[in-house]
């Protein structure tokens, strides 16, 4: 073995066995740095022939290169030994609950009238709002129920004490003083839905005081039973998100609808839970019917060129329904556990491309 | 409106089941709400004779009967007292399913003597509380035949939902008509005699209304029967009525309700002998008194009708009887009243007296007014038949007021409205079956019948038709769709409801909806509790102010909670608050409450909640809402509910767009909060609209010139607010200075007593150069000038 490969061997074995960087260091300064073994060797090539020097010159070059290599691998190596150390050292206990952050709902009304504002509007009606405190006139009046009619009495009416004008105004028992409202401010056609909190003077298991409503409204030139029907039938089955539904149409009686329409869906009560489109049970939707010529006349449309539909569906019960919720008095009751129970989350943004539910 | 089988197959003939008509009248209008039909449930229970009933050789109490079913003689071991040989009672076979039990019934050994079968008692069979004893039945049920028909159970009772609209189907006749027009069955000729009067009537009657009142009672008949007996009305008669709900009085009362139920026709009968001269209806006089047949007294206005005699009010017109002249057992002589009067007089009446009653109920929905007299014929020929007596001839005032109308209607009106094509003869048929006259085709002339006071229009003629053709023969049809790719319907109000909405529900807040009434000491506390915003006829005393902001609902929800046991809770709620009691007078406002104390973590880097945690939640809901940077002011001015000095409020102009901060102590004691709690309102629709300004971005331009961040320490007095500092820097050179953020604030050791220590850094970014070192030590210059001359501080050094 020559003395240069004996050398060779010697660094590289103080490299292998350098523990960490400050030994490297030795390492490198024993053999690359002024005084290093190697750097005396290239300073030796100087006073050689320069035969001698064409024969060495490589020589010590190569190992020069090689033990650089050698010490920036080791270098690395090193580095990552230490890394791994550090990390070893730094484990926690990852089965640790992480710092708590409150997971916010979305209460279900909300939720539900997104998803019923999401169908109506590919059906092109807008949304609609009126106050909560409205007019007799409003309420009543222009909806065919004049004082003393005895539809009134169906409407358990809640009364605000008299404003300094005179005049006593109602809270408001159905969402279609909006109607009203919206036909004498817009020209038809009209389509429109109208979702909101509507108030009776009743208090049980499936009724209280204050409960939300929504309304839809069409008027143009040709719109007929036939269309409502068909209104009626897309929406149940897009809010219900049921290939098939089945509807009743029942003759009934609203002031301000002429014929009126109250709407039952098939559906199936048995084993505590409620399936639509099947079954011998029928569910009661709401009411509707073609708007009353003479709604159209107080309301400024004329009813010779005129018509079209309306309903109105609770949406509080829509969202028992579907997300099968007994009993509406906790709805408003604001209790936690219900609410993070029947609620939504944040992003849950009911669309139509991504289906209204989960 | 409650009516049995038997009693409709009075005026329909008809072989339709039960089940068939209750599915039939939900079809056409008549919502069926029950139908109750008891037999059903007895179906095989049977008449049967004891043969005989001897004491039991095992026990004292027990009786060893022999039972004749019919079919055969069966032993049977009761305990019944009343049982007795040659009874006749309700018997179940082994099998049966006693319904008060729910159980079946097995053949069983009692004290060692088989029983096979038993006599049922009321309780049993749930007709009733009673099991002292068992059933004895007529002795004239045939053995082995239906319990149900010799309890008179087999007859069942429909219970329909009348709308306000049909006066006419608060009758048993009128209900048959309505199924006779589907085709169901026949409709019977009740057509009623005329009872020719015997002597003049002792009593005449009279119209006393004013000129503008005469519409009040257009006719009055009258007519009076001498020498009546009054007693119970006839087993068949009783047996009607109460399976309708109604009790049996008298003949002459029961006459009056059979009547009103048959025929939709209310009539009063008065002892005569207690009427002091001639009968009138008249306009009240104010204040004038009536004690009704429900025992209680009246005061009544002019704008009230009632039947007098010359003395005094007897009753109260349309509504309710009077007590004094009422019939009793010893009545001899009687007069019976069949008037028509306005409905909406009578609804107003009995609304404002708060008297609900049959005749009432009737009246306000309107009567055939044709049916005023010949109502009067069928009282009389019932009292006759049941009382005796010898009628007087029939008396009348006035006569019905005018009803007949043409309205002109055609299959192109039911096409239009419904959609369907119908020939003008199908439809003259169905308007013709319901009693409508018709005339001409196709274009036809429709004259609706007396009862129909409903009918006003071809709308309503639509109605008549489709709901007798069936509404479920509409087909659907689509409506067309305005643009192949619906267009956006949400106002931008609509929109920031909806982002504030889901915005908080991110941030960790559960969003709740409470009623828009509180109690008035909590709206009180909330600067409202006026009587402009009180309720007058709340559902409970707790419910009765409108709530004069959304927070004092959330933090009774809060309370409600932490009484659950809930410690940290974040609740919010969008909704309206009021400003008075008139319409419009509501602002939206979206509020939310955080409660302390923190969530407890191992980390231990929470903190209990404070107005900093609900400013964040203001700003996030008015930049998700603007979708934008919110610059407004704070000031230190919220209202009386928040703490006066952690609390703020941001408007634009006098604009308050939201305000937040810790709640006061006291309010929180008001509410029985025992912890910290801070709370924010946002007014929606105070936001700005986003300006339109396209949808392109302006252009991006980052800087290529390196910024420069320098950091300043100032000592001001402790009321300076941070604001002004960061505010009077980031002035002094909008287009250099990028940001200005407060990063340390500081009292204590080192700093003056009443002063603090406020450390911001400001980055200036340059856009077209590279800052030199005398313009950035320039800059620096200026912002310590600036915020000293606005604070009155001095930099740290």
């Amino acid at each position: 073995m020559s003395q240069i490969d004996s050398l060779e061997h010697q660094i590289f074995d103080a490299i292998g066995s350098a523990a960490d960087e400050a030994a490297l260091e030795t390492v490198r300064v024993s053999a690359l740095g002024k005084k290093g073994s190697i750097s005396e060797l290239l300073k030796s090539l100087g006073a050689m022939s320069p035969e001698e020097r064409r024969e060495k010159g490589p020589l010590f070059n190569g190992l020069r290169d090689r033990v650089g290599v050698a010490i920036a691998e080791r270098k690395t190596t090193l580095a990552r030994l230490k890394l791994n150390a550090r990390l070893a050292f730094e484990r926690i206990d990852v089965t640790l609950p992480p710092r708590p952050e409150p997971r916010g709902t979305i209460h279900p009304v909300s939720q539900v009238q997104d998803e019923i504002t999401a169908i109506f509007a590919d059906l092109d009606f807008a949304v609609a709002e009126g106050p909560d405190v409205e007019f007799d006139e409003y309420n009543f009046t222009k909806l065919n129920i004049p004082p003393d009619h005895p539809a009134r009495q169906m409407h358990d009416t809640f009364y605000v004490s008299r404003q300094t004008d005179g005049a006593r105004h109602v809270l408001r028992t159905h969402t279609s003083p909006v109607q009203a409202r919206v036909m004498l401010s817009q020209k038809p056609p009209i389509r429109v839905i109208v979702p909101g909190r509507t108030y009776r003077r009743d208090s049980d298991a499936t009724h209280t005081p204050m409960f939300h409503q929504v309304e839809a409204l069409v008027i143009d030139e040709g719109t007929h039973l036939g269309h409502l029907r068909w209104v009626v039938e897309e929406f149940c089955s897009a809010f219900f998100e049921v290939e098939r539904i089945e509807l009743r149409a029942r003759p009934s009686y609203f002031p301000f609808t002429e014929p009126s329409v109250e709407w039952d869906m098939r559906c199936d009560r048995s084993g505590g839970q409620i399936k639509f489109g099947t079954g011998t049970d029928w569910l009661e939707l709401g009411g509707s019917g073609m708007v009353h010529p003479r709604v159209l006349e107080m309301c400024g449309i004329d009813p010779a060129r005129y018509q079209g539909f309306a309903f109105g569906f609770g949406i509080d019960r829509m969202a028992m329904l579907k997300y099968g919720a007994p009993d509406l008095r906790p709805f408003f009751d604001s209790d936690l556990r219900w609410l993070r129970h029947f609620g939504f989350a944040a992003l849950d943004l009911p669309t139509l491309d991504g289906g209204l539910s989960r | 409106m409650k009516f049995t089988l038997s009693w409709l197959k009075e005026h329909l003939e008809t072989d339709a089941d039960a089940r068939t008509i209750a599915k039939t009248l939900t079809n056409i209008g008549l919502e069926v709400e029950s139908l109750e039909d008891r037999g059903a449930v007895l179906k095989d229970f049977i008449v049967a004779h004891v043969v005989s009933a001897e004491k039991h050789p095992n026990a004292d109490k027990l009786k060893l009967c022999r039972v004749d079913t019919g079919s055969d003689i069966v032993q049977v071991v009761c305990g019944a007292p009343n049982a007795h040989t040659g009874m006749k009672g309700v018997f179940a076979r082994p099998g049966l399913v006693i319904p008060h039990s729910g159980e079946t019934l097995k053949i069983s050994g009692i004290r060692g003597i088989e029983s096979r079968g038993m006599l049922c008692s009321e309780r049993e069979l749930l007709l009733s509380e009673e099991h002292e004893g068992i059933i004895e039945l007529e002795s004239s049920a045939e053995i082995g035949s239906p319990a149900a028909h010799a309890l008179g159970l087999d007859d069942p009772v429909f219970d329909v939902a009348i709308t306000p609209n049909r006066g006419d189907c608060t009758s048993v006749l009128g209900i048959a008509r309505d199924l006779a027009a589907t085709g169901l069955g026949r409709l019977k000729n009740t057509e009623v005699a005329v009872v020719k009067g015997a002597f003049p009537s002792p009593l005449g009657i009279a119209l006393h209304f004013p000129s503008d009142a005469e519409d009040a009672c257009p006719i009055f008949a009258g007519r009076f029967v001498r020498n009546v007996r009054n007693g119970p009305s006839p087993a068949w008669l009783q047996t009607q009525l109460r399976a309708v709900g109604l009790r049996p009085i008298s003949a002459l009362v029961d006459v009056t309700n059979f009547i009103a139920n048959d025929r939709g026709r209310p009539l009063h009968v008065f002892d005569a002998d207690k009427l002091a001269g001639g009968m009138q209806a008249r306009l009240a006089r104010d204040g004038e008194i009536v004690t009704a047949l429900d025992g209680k007294t009246y005061a009544l206005d002019p704008e009230m009708i009632v039947i007098a005699d010359d003395k005094r009010a007897l009753s109260i017109a349309g509504v309710m009887g009077g007590a004094e002249t009422g019939c009793t057992e010893s009545t001899r002589n009687v007069f019976v009243e069949s008037a028509w009067f306005d409905p909406q007089r009578i609804a107003a009446t009995g609304r404002k007296l708060g008297i609900q009653s049959d005749a009432r109920y009737r009246f306000e929905r309107g009567t055939d007014p044709e049916f005023v007299v010949p109502g009067l014929e069928l009282a009389t020929r019932l009292i006759l038949e049941f009382c005796g007596g010898e009628p007087a001839e029939t008396v009348v005032a006035g006569r019905p007021p005018p009803w007949r109308r043409e309205i002109a209607f055609s299959a192109q009106h039911v096409r239009r409205l419904a959609g369907i094509d119908l020939s003008s003869g199908e439809i003259g048929k169905i308007l013709v079956s319901l009693g409508f006259a018709v005339e001409g085709e196709p274009e036809m002339r429709v004259t609706p019948p007396s009862w129909r006071s409903d009918i006003a229009g071809s709308a309503d003629l639509v109605e008549e038709v489709v709901r007798i053709h069936g509404l479920d023969q509409i087909p659907a049809a689509p409506m067309a769709r305005a643009h192949a790719v619906a267009r956006a319907v949400l106002t931008p109000s609509q929109k920031r409801t909806r982002i504030a909405r889901r915005t908080l529900a991110s941030r960790g807040f559960n969003e709740t909806i409470s009623y828009s009434f509180i109690p008035r000491a909590h709206a009180a506390l909330f600067g409202g509790g006026d009587e402009l915003r009180q309720l007058e006829n709340p559902i409970a005393a707790d419910m009765d102010a409108l709530r004069p902001s959304v927070l004092p609902s959330l933090l009774a929800a809060s309370a409600r909670n932490a009484a659950r046991g809930f410690a940290e809770q974040m609740l919010f709620e969008i909704g309206a608050q009021f400003e008075s009691g008139m319409p419009g007078a509501q602002t939206l406002a979206a509020a939310g409450v955080r409660l302390g104390p923190a969530a407890r973590s191992w980390t231990k880097d929470t903190h209990n909640p404070d107005a900093f945690d609900v400013k964040a939640d203001m700003l996030a809901v008015l930049e998700s809402a603007m979708g934008g940077a919110m610059t407004a002011p704070v000031k230190s001015d919220a209202p009386a509910w928040y703490h006066p000095g952690r609390s703020g409020t941001l408007a634009l102009g006098s604009k308050v767009l939201a305000r937040f901060g810790e709640l006061h102590p006291e309010i929180l004691a008001a509410f029985d909060v025992k912890v910290s709690a801070s709370a924010f309102e946002v007014f929606l629709d105070a936001i700005p609209e986003p300006k339109a300004k396209g949808r392109t971005r302006g252009l991006f331009q980052p800087s290529q010139f390196p910024a420069v961040e320098r950091d300043f320490a100032f000592v001001v007095d402790v009321d300076v607010m941070a604001d002004d500092i960061t505010r009077s820097a980031r002035n002094v050179e909008r287009s250099l200075i990028e940001r200005v953020d407060v990063f340390d604030v500081y009292e204590g050791e080192g700093v003056p007593e009443g002063k603090k220590s406020l450390a911001i850094s400001v980055r200036l970014q340059p856009r077209d150069r590279t800052l030199t070192d005398a313009e950035i030590e320039a800059a620096v210059q200026k912002i310590v000038s600036a915020v000293m001359k606005v604070t009155g501080g001095t930099l740290r050094t």
